[in-house]
């Protein structure tokens, strides 16, 4: 049976997930271990980024790059910006080992931008190590319900 | 409300201009769709996805549902992914293998040639139905034809032969195949789908634009040129983070060492922006060495040289193709409506070509045609901005004209932009629409 994860945990996930709506995007960045890595995988099950396309895939170097322009805030693809609102829920440990904890969730981002809105939802993963009394990511992977669907462009991260 | 009378195509162009009813009217687009996307060559689909005999593929032509697949000699058909029946889609898988086609609603049988073969409680329909009438089936298109592992069909009975077809621009397809040190790709790693609120004709007309990056892709240029290259990479972030500079080029590159190059039937390639050593890590990679290792020990040195001093850029195959060869990276557009389009992007990969070279393709395709990139997100912004635009109307008239006084010959057939910043291959895709949309009739 799925453990519930504690309420550290938890409180962290709705954290991030609110920094995100926020667009917070440098404090975003700064959750992430100095070798973090983010994926949203293209197909379901899919078993690596290497091989196979994803709708994101960042190492380290690359998810700054995503975050510099999205910060810099001039980007058309934003010009208007998207409102987001996420909700974290389902919150469970799956495995805990040499300090790295994955922690599996759900989550619901509805996405607003230019008289549309979007409905993204799924399955979110983290690998989280306990720092200074706070997580670092170590990486975190999104799979989304719809993720080999027909797709408008994909400006904010999940 | 009085319908407006259906336009004249040839009237919506004139020298170094478009209207703006080509984009955003619905009878013009009904007209593409019979006359273009109902007669040229259209390219559904790669050998590599049907390998065996029973194997299909569903695929589009235009708005079309087709299947493409492999029948029991090998022999490749594309079918009209219609029950001849009451009508529904019969292959409702994206692909996979069958001896035969089954339609869910009455269980009529299709063979993977597309005949009906089997008709259950046949004894109910009336004396005149035939199961042996070949419109009593799952309509093939009437031509089908590959260029090196490339499956093109065409809906109409008679045309130019594929090869005529493409003409020169069959050299952007060797240049792609030839790369393979086993001499043949396959498609592999997957397929973005992403669409944008635009005209179709919006896609191919910005693949060639070599005066855009440094506009639309501002923001990702900004970002990468400032990043630090301390910083960990596994290899993704390297190859995307260099794509994303080299889009900042300085203008006086784009003037001075690439080209445009454009040929009959609306195709064209840009040429000369990316070679190898400014992008596939360099020719001081070791795994590019390797390459070139197993390109010269299976090719011998000289043919590897000719094959790799080939720099093109994307090529465009009219009306609905983008493809580049350094990464495999090939786009099929498909017009969904007059204001609505949807883009596959596949990736190819050299058989023979070290295994790391495909996870390049891969992180390649990620940041330049993903559908989270952050390079193609400001692209599909431009479109849709486009789509909204040419409603207004405040300007009648689209300008296409760049370059328009300085074009000449090309040396292989065709016409060239003096350089990269010309719209020559925008005006000549518009030669080959009113080539589709107006045969024959003499310019008003």
């Amino acid at each position: 049976m799925d453990r519930i994860a504690d309420t550290d945990t938890e409180s962290f996930l709705i954290h991030e997930a609110r920094i995100l709506d926020e667009r917070r995007w440098e404090d975003w960045l700064a959750l992430f271990a100095d070798d973090g890595w983010y994926w949203v995988p293209i197909e379901e099950g899919q078993k690596d980024p290497k091989q196979t396309v994803s709708l994101m895939y960042d190492d380290r170097r690359l998810l700054e790059t995503r975050v510099r322009r999205l910060a810099a805030g001039k980007l058309h693809a934003q010009s208007p910006i998207s409102r987001t609102t996420r909700t974290v829920a389902n919150v469970t440990v799956e495995n805990e080992d040499k300090g790295k904890t994955i922690v599996r969730s759900k989550f619901q981002m509805i996405e607003y931008r230019r008289d549309k809105q979007r409905l993204f939802g799924g399955t979110q993963w983290h690998s989280l190590s306990a720092i200074d009394g706070g997580f670092r990511i170590n990486w975190k992977k999104v799979e989304l319900v719809n993720c080999d669907s027909m797709m408008d462009g994909l400006s904010v991260p999940f | 409300m009085q319908a407006e009378p259906a336009p004249n195509p040839r009237e919506l162009i004139q020298p170094g201009r478009v209207h703006r009813r080509a984009y955003n009217d619905p009878q013009i687009f009904e007209m593409e769709m019979e006359r273009i996307f109902g007669r040229a060559w259209i390219y559904v689909g790669h050998e590599s996805q049907i390998p065996n005999p029973g194997d299909f593929v569903s695929t589009r032509m235009g708005r079309r549902p087709m299947v493409m697949v492999r029948h029991s000699d090998g022999e490749i058909f594309v079918i009209h992914n219609q029950c001849a029946h009451r009508g529904a889609m019969v292959v409702a898988q994206d692909a996979g293998n069958t001896e035969e086609f089954v339609c869910c609603y009455h269980g009529w049988t299709y063979g993977t040639d597309g005949k009906l073969i089997r008709v259950p409680l046949q004894h109910g329909y009336p004396g005149h139905f035939n199961p042996d009438d070949p419109g009593t089936a799952m309509v093939k298109a009437p031509r089908v034809e590959s260029y090196r592992g490339f499956v093109f069909a065409s809906l109409a009975k008679d045309g130019p032969a594929l090869t005529d077809f493409l003409g020169y621009m069959t050299t952007s397809f060797d240049d792609m195949i030839d790369r393979a040190p086993d001499g043949e790709i396959e498609i592999a790693g997957g397929v973005f789908k992403h669409a944008f609120d635009g005209n179709w004709k919006l896609y191919l007309e910005n693949l060639c634009d070599a005066a855009h990056p440094l506009f639309v892709h501002q923001s990702s240029i900004e970002a990468a040129v400032e990043q630090d290259d301390e910083v960990h990479t596994d290899g993704a972030g390297e190859v995307a983070v260099r794509q994303m500079r080299q889009n900042g080029a300085p203008y006086k590159f784009w003037l001075e060492e690439v080209g445009i190059w454009t040929y009959p039937n609306g195709h064209s390639f840009l040429g000369d922006y990316h070679d190898d050593e400014k992008l596939v890590a360099a020719k001081r990679d070791p795994v590019f060495a390797e390459y070139i290792d197993t390109m010269e020990a299976k090719k011998g040195v000289g043919e590897t040289q000719r094959i790799l001093e080939v720099t093109r850029w994307n090529s465009n195959i009219y009306p609905n193709i983008s493809f580049m060869s350094q990464f495999r990276q090939f786009r099929v557009v498909h017009p969904v409506s007059v204001n609505r389009t949807e883009v596959y992007n596949y990736s190819f990969r050299m058989k023979g070509a070290p295994e790391k070279m495909f996870e390049d393709t891969v992180a390649f395709s990620n940041v330049t045609n993903g559908t989270g990139s952050l390079v193609l997100t400001d692209d599909l912004e431009t479109y849709s901005r486009i789509g909204i635009g040419v409603n207004a109307g405040g300007a009648e008239w689209i300008e296409v004209g760049r370059g328009y006084e300085t074009d000449r010959p090309g040396e292989n057939g065709g016409v060239e932009g003096k350089d990269s910043t010309s719209e020559v291959y925008i005006r000549n895709m518009y030669d080959a629409w009113l080539d589709y949309m107006s045969p024959g009739e003499d310019a008003s």
